[in-house]
């Protein structure tokens, strides 16, 4: 993808696509928070309910919170196992992430399930729309970091992630960290100031 | 007109698809990128300036009905989204992609293969903009798509869905080439070319990537908010739904004003190109130029509610807004009298490139007093919506960018296709476009004063806008006719077959020290910099000029391999757009799966496909 025959080595020294990934996150931040602030600009503007405080659960969310940080000491580990060349504690780690992941995607599933038989639709009011819209782009983030991890996995499986290659495996990481920070501002903004 | 560049580049020959229509598909190289960028929006520029010529031949006289009120509403509002996404900007892509890599000595873009995808993007959004037409249901609602004009119950046609998802699609591509030229342009420089010796377009260019960065995500979550109120049925900009209209305003123009230094400050970089060049100087206060351009970025995100001063934001607001957009004036001042001392004293040579460069800096300076103007919020609430704003935004866009781009246009010709556009018929091109755009730009500022309003199809009879109108028309048919003279020009100057030297005028900056047009690998040698003005740096060394540069075998440059990939993804965005619009109908799910997976299928491949030859 990037040129490294073309030039030995880089202007600063990072990699190309280090960088290119961190601006990428730069322009995602933001995104998220325009959709953070639609978001805010439309609480409590809502003519009909089901109102947030009527909806929201709370445990269940701070689980999947829980684990989404806790994936992101997970992909540190998976980073810092490839890095050094141990397969063990690279695939291990990476297996873990990818199933705090999943756990998370599967939450908001049931989340959105649930608040559906509830009544509360993108249509029905603004904190629908809002709320769906905010935490629906995050889900998709979250969706493709998933499959961007698990296509790592089956290329570590595969011995094609040699420490050499980390940097592979550590834009995800990076992008997968970003998708967790995220959801810190999320979770509190969204579920926790509601009273 | 760049298949000499093929012929040249054979002795490179490690790829199989060298030459003939696949090779324009597959190819990675940033400086064809660059030529596709061009032709594409070069097409779509003279789209838009027909647009404006039935704009103004509608206008022509009072209570005319030329076209009818429906059909003046596509028109103006095809005509401002293709002049900025699908002229403007891409015209200035075609400068990053072709001149970047040869400004800093590089051999190409830090991702060839994403340039590709970038520019494929963008022409599957603008053919998707264009292709309403063919519904007979062009976005009708403006350029700026106010909320709840852009709704369905004010527009409840297809015309608005094509506008809201096809702006979508060239912000991908935006995105793209922005982080792209942001880490060529940090990372990719030759050895000594630090950030503070770089030519000055690059600066520009680096700081315009920013902007891009950081403000396109922003009208992408307008966008992406307006499609679901369109599609979806939500209540974002519904006012019956408790949607606040205001919300749209606020997140369009923050994008918005960002936009128009997006679209000017490439123009900025190209006038620092050529003035010094022409002038026989460098450039007069290189880094308050480097600085003004930053702080002119910084700005330009605290000021978008002067866009809004007629909405009753209170006095509070207003004040900032005014302040902080005066304040503006203050950096762009700083560049205009930095140009000036260029010039001063300099041992001018009047080429076309001078003209076009100097008619930039006094068209440029009347746009910018009428912005002025506006920054007054009282004074702006007398010439909002009236033809004064529309004088003014053409002062910038055309008077600025347009001319700055036919500068850089004549400038870099040699060097991109390897022969000189003729000087005689290029200073008929500048006389006729200055005359043509000043007769029909400057009554706009008096017919606006005295209350004429935009957007309106016609004016009845007795108001004193007969006389003025019909002169703009006039002004606008010279202003399109002076760019049949440039494709003339084109024509008669490719067919000469005079073969530019490598470095026609003298030049301070490294593209001008290989062959023109470049061998596909650009730079035999990595060069290495010692100071600003680099290729002047070096001749001054070497006691005036260089030799012309030998072609020589590019045997063992490793270059980015072709690739199909960054088409096919291309194709899987547009297909998963047009999926969108029609996700309601019996087999919408179908589609928008079959998209995704031509897109995943697409960038599978990419990644797992070797890179270099």
């Amino acid at each position: 993808m990037d040129a490294h025959a073309l030039h030995p080595a880089t202007s600063t020294g990072i990699p190309n696509r280090k960088l290119a990934i961190w601006t990428f996150i730069g322009s995602e931040c933001l995104f998220f928070a325009s959709l953070i602030s639609v978001y805010l600009v439309y609480k409590g503007k809502s003519l009909v309910g089901p109102y947030p405080s009527e909806i929201f659960e709370i445990p269940l969310v701070t689980v999947g919170t829980a684990l989404l940080l806790f994936s992101s000491l997970f992909v540190v580990l998976a980073l810092n196992g490839c890095e050094q060349g141990n397969r063990k504690k690279f695939l291990g780690w990476l297996a873990m992430t990818i199933l705090c992941g999943f756990f998370f995607i599967g939450m908001q599933v049931y989340e959105f399930t649930h608040f559906f038989h509830e009544g509360l639709t993108m249509q029905k009011n603004l904190f629908g729309a809002s709320f769906f819209t905010l935490t629906g782009f995050h889900g998709t983030h979250v969706t493709i970091g998933v499959i961007w991890l698990i296509s790592i996995f089956i290329e570590g499986v595969r011995g094609h992630v040699p420490p050499a290659k980390a940097l592979n495996f550590e834009m995800a990481a990076l992008y997968w960290h970003f998708v967790d920070v995220v959801w810190i501002v999320i979770f509190p903004v969204v579920y926790l100031m509601n009273s | 007109m760049a298949t000499s560049v093929l012929d040249h580049a054979g002795a490179a020959g490690i790829h199989p698809e060298k030459t003939g229509f696949l090779s324009w598909i597959t190819t990675v190289d940033h400086k064809k990128i660059g030529i596709l960028y061009g032709a594409s929006a070069f097409i779509f520029f003279l789209i838009g300036g027909l647009e404006a010529l039935v704009i103004r031949l509608q206008l022509m006289k009072p209570d005319n009905n030329l076209v009818s009120p429906e059909f003046y509403n596509q028109l103006f509002t095809m005509h401002g989204t293709t002049m900025i996404f699908l002229a403007v900007m891409p015209l200035s892509a075609m400068f990053f992609n072709f001149m970047i890599p040869l400004l800093i000595g590089a051999r190409d873009v830090a991702f060839p293969r994403l340039n590709a995808f970038s520019y494929w993007v963008f022409l599957a959004g603008g053919l998707f903009l264009n292709s309403s037409f063919l519904f007979n249901a062009a976005p009708n609602g403006g350029w700026f798509g106010y909320a709840n004009l852009s709704s369905k119950q004010y527009s409840p046609g297809l015309n608005m869905d094509f506008w809201a998802i096809g702006l979508q699609i060239l912000g991908i591509a935006s995105l793209a080439a922005g982080v792209n030229f942001f880490v060529t342009i940090i990372n990719m420089r030759a050895p000594g070319m630090k950030l503070i010796r770089m030519p000055v377009f690059a600066w520009m260019t680096l700081i315009t990537q920013l902007l891009v960065l950081l403000s396109f995500p922003v009208i992408t979550v307008a966008l992406i908010l307006l499609m679901f109120d369109r599609l979806f049925g939500t209540n974002f900009f519904v006012p019956l739904g408790g949607g606040d209209t205001m919300l749209w305003q606020h997140l369009f123009w923050v994008f918005g004003h960002p936009e128009v230094y997006i679209l000017i400050l490439p123009a900025f970089g190209i006038i620092s190109e050529v003035l010094p060049v022409f002038s026989r100087k460098p450039l007069f206060g290189y880094t308050a130029m480097v600085f003004s351009g930053c702080f002119i970025a910084f700005l330009g995100f605290g000021v978008w509610a002067h866009h809004m001063f007629s909405t009753g934001m209170g006095p509070i607001a207003d004040s900032v807004f005014a302040l902080a957009t005066m304040l503006i004036a203050i950096p762009t001042g700083v560049k205009i009298f930095n140009w000036m001392g260029t010039v001063w004293g300099g041992s001018i040579q009047m080429k076309t490139p001078m003209y076009f460069a100097l008619g930039f800096i006094a068209m440029f300076i009347m746009g910018g007093l009428s912005g002025v103007m506006h920054s007054a919020a009282p004074a702006d609430l007398q010439q909002t919506d009236s033809y004064f704003v529309v004088a003014h935004f053409h002062y910038v866009l055309f008077g600025g960018s347009i001319f700055a781009l036919t500068a850089g246009a004549y400038y870099w010709w040699p060097k991109m296709f390897g022969h000189m556009l003729d000087e005689g018929l290029g200073k008929l091109h500048f006389w006729l476009m200055l005359i043509g755009f000043n007769l029909t730009f400057f009554p706009m500022h008096i017919v606006g004063l005295e209350g004429m309003p935009r957007r309106v199809y016609t004016y009845p009879a007795g108001l004193g806008f007969e006389s003025l109108n019909r002169l703009e028309t006039y002004g606008a048919l010279i202003l399109g006719f002076s760019f049949l003279v440039f494709i003339f020009n084109v024509i008669k100057s490719t067919r000469s077959k005079v073969h530019a030297p490598a470095d026609p005028w003298n030049g301070a900056t490294l593209e001008w020290a290989i062959p023109s047009p470049p061998q596909e690998f650009n730079f035999p040698v990595i060069p290495t910099v010692h100071g600003r003005d680099a290729f002047w740096e070096e001749k001054r060394a070497h006691g005036g000029m260089m030799p012309e540069p030998p072609r020589v075998s590019g045997a063992g440059i490793h270059l980015p391999n072709p690739s199909y990939w960054p088409f096919m993804a291309a194709v899987g965005v547009l297909l998963l757009f047009i999926a969108l619009l029609h996700h309601d109908g019996k087999f919408g799910p179908l589609y928008i799966f079959g998209a995704v997976s031509v897109l995943f299928y697409s960038i599978f491949h990419w990644v797992f496909e070797p890179a270099e030859g």
